[in-house]
């Protein structure tokens, strides 16, 4: 659990000292959604009707944007593989990354979820799923996505090929999040789109971290 | 298990079979292929446009099936890191992709005539391009990497993954389709298939899929074969110093050296 | 009294043979030193012994068990300093070093921290962020980051790169320190290093011609008339 806390501990101190990376994930959530009204008009009906399709698409995107650099730097100058060889287990090392991975980027995006959600005149009905749905969604697509990013070390073009790996295993949380929003604002009950949620973060919680670590260990090879 | 799957041993048990192999295929979509196209009786609702179906389901079949032979083999990769699992997954890939490839293509073209689109957001149309998109990915990953090998570990740790996550996907893309569309436009699988349809469509199953094996086998040699000649040539044999010398001093210097990469 | 050795080795990158039916052994106090050419596998070799790598064939042990049975109990005994000093430039020395004590779970960590940053002679860097050490600087980090926490086995790659004569010196009293307390020290260097009596292992002599093993392990076969021609001497292993 040590082992855990310190890397949690140390990789929120980089980001902190490295701010620009958590400030770049929220304002390419933002400008990707202001993006959409241009792309189909700036009538109020038409953007309440779409507006939890469009804050989920772009939360995955701007999520997707950062997954590169949760093991990238690490492993160019060497510490990865150190983290590899401590007496820690990597799968618990592994979550912690993941964690400090979804306190700086998921957070701040459930932060500015809101926020958008407003200027894209969507129900207030809307806001407490929606805010729920992300408290669930956001943390698996940091899990799920660690995969990727684990994958792809050692890879030309990995940028790119992350997103290809990646966007087709984030769809159910897709599907779930924005469906939950959805029926909010239909006036019915979201919990079945929420207990999925929640089913799907349990399953990434307990079965990605032996994933992840697998990959990173192969690419230390 | 391992001396089996030992290279030489595949090469060796292979080279008898391809042939048998080959001609069983033609012989089987040759056979489907005339009662799909003339054997069988003419649909009374969708006419002609019916024997779309005897390339399309088997085509969906064996885009399936495909995954399914990728994700075993990432599987026996992971467990007995044998490298001629890695290969078959590897060689087993664009022939799956491209089947799915044709079943979506052949599904569009069924499509147009019979509902008036050449595509709907259908649960099952949207799974298979999915399919799809996790075939492209993994070739994509598997080919990123200067180390064929490192790509091939990679690749079959993704095809497990993306196995694990199909079913999540279609399921979560049922839930989608019910929710968002007003009754189904159409039933595919209205009617059950008429009896005279069976055996044209079994034929062209069995016939593809015994075409798949003839295709990742020619490819697993193929890879096979490239990985002796990769190995030659770091051996230092094909030295163009000195063609005929083979001797200890010679192939040690180019063993060391030869296109090194640390 | 400890025991690393290796039996039978052998190690393969990629698609190339980098050494086979290499053995050694190391008791507690030895040093070994590794030698041999570019690409001759030493750096390859040190990461079989850290457990970042599984030989081709072969076993690695300490003190009679297989290092792959319990990898965590090798971890925590193993010291090992790669090319890459990981040294992250917006973290103090001090902050850099800490993370790696906490992982093995070093009790009094900032005494443990002065007392490695004082042997190599960087205390007065030691609230100095990374970005702003100069390369010597950032490989005397990277080997106090060695000293923190008890082991048994050092494992340095090059550990004197970017050095200057004087820490050269200062690693090498370290080395000898560490082998009067019995620990194992396995090294490569291409600077001749003044450790005392170390035994060394060149790996050049167990370089095999790739083509001779490829014929043992019959990856070649018998339809290649042309390649047997000149393989007949070696066919017995077959």
């Amino acid at each position: 659990m040590n082992g855990f806390l310190a890397i949690l501990q140390r990789d929120l101190r980089l980001a902190l000292r490295q701010g620009a990376d958590s400030v770049m994930v929220v304002a390419f959530f933002i400008v990707t959604t202001t993006l959409f009204p241009f792309g189909v008009g700036p009538e109020a009906n038409i953007l309440a009707r779409i507006a939890s399709g469009v804050i989920w698409v772009s939360a995955l995107l701007a999520a997707m944007l950062s997954l590169e650099r949760v093991f990238q730097t690490d492993y160019e100058d060497g510490t990865l593989e150190l983290l590899t060889l401590s007496p820690v287990s990597l799968e618990l090392l592994v979550l912690g990354k993941v964690l400090a991975h979804w306190l700086t980027t998921g957070l701040p995006l459930i932060i500015a979820a809101p926020l958008m959600a407003v200027m894209l005149n969507m129900d207030q009905d809307g806001f407490i799923t929606l805010i729920t749905a992300m408290l669930l969604g956001t943390p698996a697509l940091s899990l799920i996505g660690a995969i990727g990013a684990a994958l792809i070390l050692g890879a030309r073009r990995g940028g790119v090929l992350v997103s290809l790996l990646v966007l087709p295993l984030y769809i159910p949380v897709l599907i779930f999040g924005a469906g939950a929003v959805e029926a909010a604002l239909l006036g019915i009950s979201a919990t079945a789109q929420l207990q999925i949620m929640a089913a799907i973060l349990l399953l990434a919680l307990t079965a990605t971290p032996f994933a992840t670590a697998h990959a990173v260990r192969q690419a230390m090879e | 298990m391992h001396r089996f799957a030992k290279p030489s041993v595949f090469l060796n048990l292979t080279a008898p079979i391809l042939p048998w192999l080959s001609v069983l295929t033609a012989i089987l979509i040759a056979a489907g292929l005339y009662f799909a196209l003339i054997g069988s009786p003419v649909d009374y609702q969708q006419g002609d446009t019916v024997r779309i179906m005897y390339i399309h389901v088997p085509a969906a079949w064996m885009g399936l099936f495909c995954y399914v032979g990728m994700a075993v083999c990432g599987a026996m990769s992971l467990i007995w890191k044998h490298p001629l699992a890695d290969i078959c997954a590897r060689a087993t890939a664009p022939i799956g992709a491209t089947f799915t490839a044709l079943c979506l293509i052949t599904g569009s073209l069924w499509g147009e005539p019979m509902w008036g689109t050449w595509w709907v957001w259908d649960a099952r149309l949207t799974s298979m391009l999915i399919l799809l998109f996790l075939y492209l990915g993994y070739i994509a990953l598997v080919n990123a990497f200067d180390d064929p090998e490192r790509g091939s570990k990679a690749g079959s740790a993704l095809a497990l993954v993306g196995a694990v996550n199909v079913p999540i996907v279609k399921f979560s893309v049922d839930w989608w389709n019910t929710l968002h569309q007003p009754a189904s436009i159409m039933r595919m699988d209205g009617p059950a298939v008429d009896p005279s349809m069976q055996l044209p469509l079994a034929l062209m199953i069995l016939g593809f899929t015994a075409y798949y094996f003839v295709v990742l086998i020619l490819r697993v040699r193929l890879e096979l074969n490239e990985r002796r000649i990769r190995a030659l040539h770091l051996s230092g044999m094909f030295d163009d110093r000195s063609p005929q010398t083979n001797t200890g001093k010679q192939s040690y210097d180019a063993g060391h050296n030869a296109e090194a990469k640390e | 009294m400890a025991d690393f050795s290796g039996s039978d080795l052998t190690c393969l990158r990629g698609e190339r043979l980098v050494f086979g039916g290499l053995s050694f052994t190391a008791k507690s106090g030895d040093a070994v030193m590794l030698r041999g050419r570019n690409g001759a596998g030493k750096s390859s070799l040190l990461r079989l012994m850290a457990g970042l790598l599984s030989p081709r064939s072969g076993n690695l042990c300490w003190n009679g068990e297989n290092i792959a049975d319990d990898r965590n109990a090798h971890q925590t005994r193993t010291q090992y300093l790669g090319h890459q000093d990981a040294i992250k430039p917006v973290l103090s020395v001090r902050d850099n070093l800490r993370l790696w004590g906490q992982l093995r779970g070093v009790r009094d960590l900032d005494a443990a921290i002065d007392h490695a940053l004082d042997a190599l002679d960087i205390h007065h860097l030691s609230r100095v962020n990374g970005r702003y050490l100069s390369s010597g600087q950032k490989r005397r980090t990277a080997l106090a980051r060695v000293l923190i926490g008890p082991s048994d086995l050092w494992l340095l790659d090059e550990p004197t790169v970017g050095l200057d004569r004087e820490s050269c010196a200062e690693l090498t009293q370290l080395i000898a320190a560490f082998r009067a307390r019995g620990g194992i020290v396995i090294y490569s260097t291409h600077t001749d290093l003044d450790i005392e009596s170390p035994s060394i292992l060149d790996l050049d002599e167990f370089a095999i011609p790739m083509i001779e093993w490829l014929a043992e392990h019959s990856e070649l076969e018998d339809e290649q008339a042309d390649t047997q021609a000149s393989l007949t001497s070696k066919e017995a292993a077959q």
